[in-house]
């Protein structure tokens, strides 16, 4: 009798091997299985792993002369690209919002507009996201050669934790050196503002600065600030994490270092919404 | 002493160690030899615990691996030394940092003393002037000298040298395992040898086991390996690509798990007996 005509010995029957046909449907909810299953065991070991970094991070030893020059590396040869980036930023920010203001009569709040969007959003958001590109990416490379090369191996063979040594240093560069970026994106965006709205556009240069110093409050420097240390915390985990799992061979490490910046990008402005609704 | 008991282990549905035992006795070096790709490392790499066990278990000094808290383990690898394949120097530091690596994080040695340590052992392998370069500025010999003295700058119990002499040309070579046998004799080394240099390793070990199929189906003293009996490893020894050994690939079972070639098929075609 053939197997097909009987429900029962259909269902009972044992999943054909890897080479045989599987039934569309039941291929459909294999793969989304093995995918579920995945995506968890990787939510699971990037958990596990940022515990451990914390944990190694609130415990001596601490790697400082490492951390430093991280901070070095990810702060100041980031300080040009950021300066640029921010001066143009402000530039088209006010550009932007100058004829609309003039229309309402308000060209006077050009300063508050451009200080407060800033500050509060896009500083530490510009920032950060620039600092994925040219620092999380390389350091998610470089971790992830080292995985390659044994060479996070051979420091665990040694008796030592790879972490202290490469993910801890980064992520106390992370969090000193965001900070410090966003805040100089601001000001050089500022300051780019001011060139467009007062030398290009003439609007007077005490209105400018004055009406940012009554509308600008501590609260949204330090929220900026928080914002940036959190953006920190996020790219050193998500850049560590892909490198340091990384798939052997040099396609692993491409594909690890395009992971992270995807990644650590999206989650930024994902972060960035949660953020600004608990802070502002 | 080195213990390994019924070791398993599978990469998805591809069995590469298909219960390996293995006794390695202290102060005994074993040369563990095998075609390419037959797991030769992975059973290295079990030996110190940085690969899992599907079964089986690994001893070290009596103590199971897998039953160790982090740091026994961190104890029991600060005993042990471990020349990787690629040799895994830090390409960010010099060759001097590289050797003092261990010695300033795990020791409490003062910079004086890790200095004459570090010195003593680029000595021993000849890299005394090559101190201040980086691994990228070495060649492949000198690499792998710095990987030794690496791996010797602790004063290990014991060693695992994963291919120390792949790709390396003969006189280079030779120097290498001359000064691995030296150091052997001087310091009472227990441990295990990778390699394919045959038989210039017969020459600094005690014992030759033979992987294949996922099995050890060779255990011999260095002496007898030279003329062995056992028609795989003789095949081996001889380079001879006529043999029990084939080299077939992998094939998928009906149960869809993928196995090594079976040294039972090869032997019954070639009609020698199985060992």
């Amino acid at each position: 009798m053939d197997t097909n005509d009987n429900p029962s010995q259909t269902l009972i029957e044992p999943l054909p091997s890897r080479g045989g046909q599987r039934r569309p449907g039941l291929r459909f909810f294999t793969a989304a299985g093995a995918w579920l299953l995945s995506l968890l065991a990787h939510l699971g070991r990037a958990g596990v792993f940022f515990t451990q970094t914390l944990y190694c991070t609130a415990t001596p030893p601490l790697k400082l002369r490492l951390a430093v020059k991280q901070i070095w590396f990810i702060g100041w040869k980031s300080i040009g690209v950021i300066c640029l980036m921010a001066i143009f930023t402000g530039m088209v920010l006010a550009l932007q919002a100058y004829p609309t203001l003039r229309q309402l009569g308000s060209q006077g709040f050009l300063g508050p507009l451009v200080a407060l969007s800033l500050i509060r959003e896009l500083g530490p958001v510009l920032s950060a996201l620039m600092v994925t590109g040219r620092a999380g990416s390389s350091i998610a490379a470089e971790i992830g050669i080292r995985r390659t090369n044994e060479q996070i191996d051979a420091i665990e063979l040694m008796g030592l934790n790879p972490l202290r040594y490469l993910v801890t240093p980064n992520l106390l560069a992370f969090l000193v050196a965001l900070p410090l970026l966003a805040a100089m994106f601001d000001v050089a965006a500022i300051l780019g503002g001011y060139l467009v709205g007062v030398k290009l556009l003439g609007l007077n240069a005490g209105s400018y600065f004055g009406e940012m110093g009554s509308y600008v409050r501590m609260h949204d420097i330090l929220g900026g600030l928080y914002k940036s240390a959190s953006f920190g915390l996020l790219i050193a985990w998500v850049c560590c994490y892909k490198g340091y799992y990384t798939e052997p061979g040099a396609q692993g490490v491409s594909i690890a270092t395009t992971q992270a910046v995807v990644n650590s990008s999206v989650l930024i402005l994902a972060c960035d919404y949660f953020v600004t609704a608990l802070l502002f | 002493m080195i213990c390994i008991e019924g070791l398993w282990k599978s990469f998805g549905a591809q069995e590469v160690l298909r219960g390996v035992s293995l006794q390695v006795q202290p102060g005994e070096f074993l040369a563990l030899v095998g075609l390419s790709g037959c797991g030769k490392s992975l059973l290295l790499k079990h030996v110190v615990r940085l690969m899992e066990p599907d079964r089986g278990r690994v001893l070290v000094n009596g103590q199971d691996l897998a039953a160790l808290s982090r740091r026994e383990l961190e104890a029991t690898r600060s005993r042990m030394g471990y020349l990787f394949q690629n040799s895994a120097l830090f390409d960010s530091l010099t060759v001097y940092d590289n050797v003092a690596f261990p010695l300033r994080e795990k020791t409490r040695l003062g910079e004086g003393e890790i200095r004459r340590k570090v010195m003593s052992e680029l000595e021993v392998v000849g890299l005394q002037n090559a101190e201040e370069k980086y691994p990228a500025q070495l060649s492949g010999g000198m690499v792998k000298r710095a990987a030794l003295a690496r791996t010797l700058a602790r004063d290990p119990e014991i060693v695992l040298l994963d291919e120390p002499t792949t790709g390396l040309d003969p006189i280079v070579s030779g120097a290498i395992l001359r000064l691995f046998a030296s150091v052997h004799q001087r310091r009472n080394l227990t441990g295990i040898l990778v390699s394919h240099d045959i038989p210039a390793i017969f020459g600094i070990v005690q014992k030759v086991a033979m992987l294949h199929g996922g099995k050890i189906v060779a255990l011999e003293a260095s002496a007898e390996a030279r003329a062995s009996r056992n028609p795989m490893l003789a095949q081996f020894v001889n380079g001879d690509p006529e043999g029990p050994i084939q080299l077939i690939e992998s094939r998928e079972e009906p149960d869809g798990r993928t196995r090594p070639p079976e040294m039972e098929d090869a032997v019954k075609k070639s009609g020698l007996k199985q060992p």
